[in-house]
């Protein structure tokens, strides 16, 4: 991974530049393997591979949106809008559909293209009106926010059973949205491992300045990190709509803030320019099947925001440290 | 800002310009803001009808002023709106309809208050966990409790004599207004006549000349997230006492207008820059222009789209302001 650059701060502590760069990763899955192991012990229930199909499916939603946000994030930028994103794309894809199997195509192109659309403002709010990426965001998630809800206030559109096998069929024993979720995370480490663009993401996380200064069109890859985000909320809003059967305003309620959550927890620091998009799946995965072992020990579901805040603030504690070593 | 007034005199015609030139933006929005209305609702500034309006912003007011010591010092505190729901519910449940509570009521609250700002400060310091990320938990964490705690539903009431500060007047004056006043006469003394205050600057401006020259950064920014807690903690006050009602979702939402009306005073979001005033008038345009599109009869949400627009703009503007020198 490209984060060889960023570690000579480190103090050298291990020799191999590439292994202090995949420390967060092992860590990450580390984690999750022992909370797997932990869960399948002493939670009844856990194994079961109804249950495991379920944490899975419950993944996928958080996992797409999740992706973008890696971009951003790597970039040291930040979405705070793609949870009313996903809200205006899926209410959107549901009322373009309404009930009918030929408007299914377009209304998914119309889906993506929004998505890259909204990512566009983002990036370009940033950019050429030199905002602050998180006043930026927030901004534009009042904006969309305040459009959505005085036109909508309940469900909206309806989809058509051709449309649920995102959400519902499955492979074998895969569902087909985790296959997605795998594809979209596959592709997305294939750009930012294999491609100048995924290169220059990293570099303009780590140290905008020199990036700039080495010829690197800052702008354009900002620009494009959020388009990705954008993408990544798209996608994801068309799982859910093919889960839900139809949209409402606040389905994406609250995703901007997990996406980060899930990114964080994967080991990128909210600074940019480390992290990988396998970390951000272990985050997302770490986060689904801490949900599902509060549901099967039965926690009271408030009491499960209080330990999830918890876990999220200590687990980055934990990253922090390890760092500073 | 800048003074190179000499060097370049073609650009600068007269001082009247330069004067012109250096006036924060937020207060010709809100000067902006009060013309449209008194053209719209004249009404709106009769004496009565104005107190009114200042009490209804009283709560936003106090907040803002706590969001206000925290950014300054460079961080930010997501957990404000989460807060006010935890002492709303926990006033509403040690009150229980009687008055002889209050003053047990207001002992509780204050020590939740002071305990939460110092747990987010420490864990901000101390851990190194970014503070977007601690108060995020931590807004998780304090939803969680209030629900936990109230079980969904309050329970009892207010009693007269702790709505009083949200709601009562002395003679046409209300108390509210006079609370805000005071807060804000502290916080000028606080931030402009003590060396705590500057510290807060120094850090904000330049975190580590400020600890190289010996300066406590840990403390004093655990001291600033107490101080957005304690104003947390009068807000509260001052929207139950007007609300009357503790509903589990009476601060939701908060921390973000808190954070927009900071910013739109002036305050710059890496810290170091911005004042008492500026947050007012930031605060006062946002409330005044929700009441503009009330009175020209918008749906609710629109209010959302125009916060979110007036942000974007106001830094937009800004940042353009600051590349012109």
């Amino acid at each position: 991974m490209s984060a060889t650059t960023t570690n000579a701060r480190q103090g050298g502590k291990l020799s191999a530049g590439n292994l202090i760069g995949r420390i967060p990763t092992l860590g990450v899955y580390g984690v999750l393997i022992l909370m797997f192991i932990l869960a399948s012990i002493f939670v009844p229930g856990f194994t079961k591979p109804q249950n495991l199909t379920n944490v899975l499916q419950h993944s996928v939603v958080l996992g797409l949106v999740a992706i973008g946000q890696t971009f951003v994030i790597l970039a040291a930028s930040l979405d705070l809008s793609v949870g009313v994103m996903i809200s205006l794309i899926g209410v959107a894809t549901s009322l373009l559909i309404s009930g009918r199997v030929s408007m299914i195509l377009p209304a998914v192109i119309v889906a993506l293209l929004l998505g890259i659309l909204l990512g566009l403002i983002n990036g370009l709010i940033i950019t050429k009106l030199r905002v602050n990426s998180f006043i930026a965001t927030l901004g534009m998630m009042l904006v969309l926010e305040g459009a959505l809800f005085s036109r909508f206030d309940n469900f909206a559109g309806r989809v058509p059973r051709q449309f649920e096998f995102l959400g519902y069929k499955t492979v074998g024993p895969v569902p087909v949205g985790v296959l997605l979720m795998l594809a979209v995370a596959a592709l997305a480490w294939l750009i930012l491992r294999f491609t100048k663009f995924g290169h220059h993401v990293y570099g303009i996380g780590g140290n905008a300045e020199v990036s700039r200064l080495s010829g690197v069109r800052t702008d354009r890859i900002m620009i494009g990190a959020h388009i990705l985000a954008g993408l990544g909320a798209a996608i994801s809003a068309l799982f859910l709509v093919s889960r839900l059967r139809t949209a409402a305003p606040w389905i994406g309620k609250g995703l901007e803030l997990d996406s980060i959550a899930a990114v964080v927890v994967g080991g990128a620091p909210l600074s940019g320019g480390r992290g990988s998009v396998w970390g951000t799946i272990g985050g997302v995965l770490i986060l689904s099947i801490l949900n599902n072992v509060f549901n099967l020990l039965a926690v009271d579901a408030f009491l499960q925001d209080v330990m999830r805040g918890a876990i999220v603030i200590l687990v980055v504690a934990f990253y922090s440290a390890r760092l500073r070593k | 800002m800048e003074t190179t007034t000499t060097a370049r005199p073609s650009t600068e015609r007269t001082a009247l310009q330069r004067g012109l030139r250096n006036i924060p933006v937020i207060y010709v929005v809100l000067l902006i803001v009060f013309i449209a209305i008194a053209i719209i609702q004249p009404s709106f500034f009769r004496p009565l009808t104005f107190l009114g309006f200042l009490k209804r912003a009283a709560p936003i007011l106090v907040v803002a002023f706590g969001q206000m010591y925290v950014m300054l010092s460079g961080e930010f505190d997501l957990s404000v709106g989460s807060l006010i729901t935890l002492l709303a519910a926990i006033a509403t449940n040690t009150i229980n309809s009687d008055p002889a509570n209050v003053g047990r009521a207001f002992l509780f609250m204050f020590l939740i208050a002071v305990l939460v700002g110092v747990v987010n400060g420490l864990i901000t310091t101390q851990l190194r966990v970014p503070s977007f990320i601690t108060t995020l938990g931590m807004l998780l964490i304090l939803v969680g409790m209030a629900w936990v705690i109230t079980k969904g539903a309050p329970r009892g009431s207010l009693t007269d004599n702790f709505r009083i500060f949200g709601r009562g007047n002395i003679g046409d004056i209300p108390i509210a207004v006079l609370v805000v006043v005071v807060w804000a006469a502290l916080g000028v003394a606080l931030m402009h006549f003590t060396t705590f205050g500057r510290r807060i600057y120094a850090i904000g401006g330049n975190p580590v000349a400020s600890r190289l020259s010996g300066i406590q950064v840990s403390f004093t920014k655990t001291m600033a997230f107490v101080l957005c807690s304690v104003s947390a903690m009068v807000g509260a006050v001052l929207l139950t006492g007007f609300a009357g009602v503790s509903g589990l979702t009476v601060g939701s939402g908060y921390e973000f207008q808190a954070i927009s009306a900071v910013v739109l005073g002036g305050v710059a979001l890496t810290g170091g820059r911005g004042n008492i005033a500026g947050v007012i008038a930031g605060t006062l345009t946002l409330q005044a222009m929700f009441s503009l599109l009330n009175f020209i009869g918008f749906p609710l949400p629109i209010r959302l789209t125009v916060e979110g627009l007036i942000l974007i703009g106001a830094v937009a503007l800004a940042a353009w302001r600051e590349r012109r020198v």
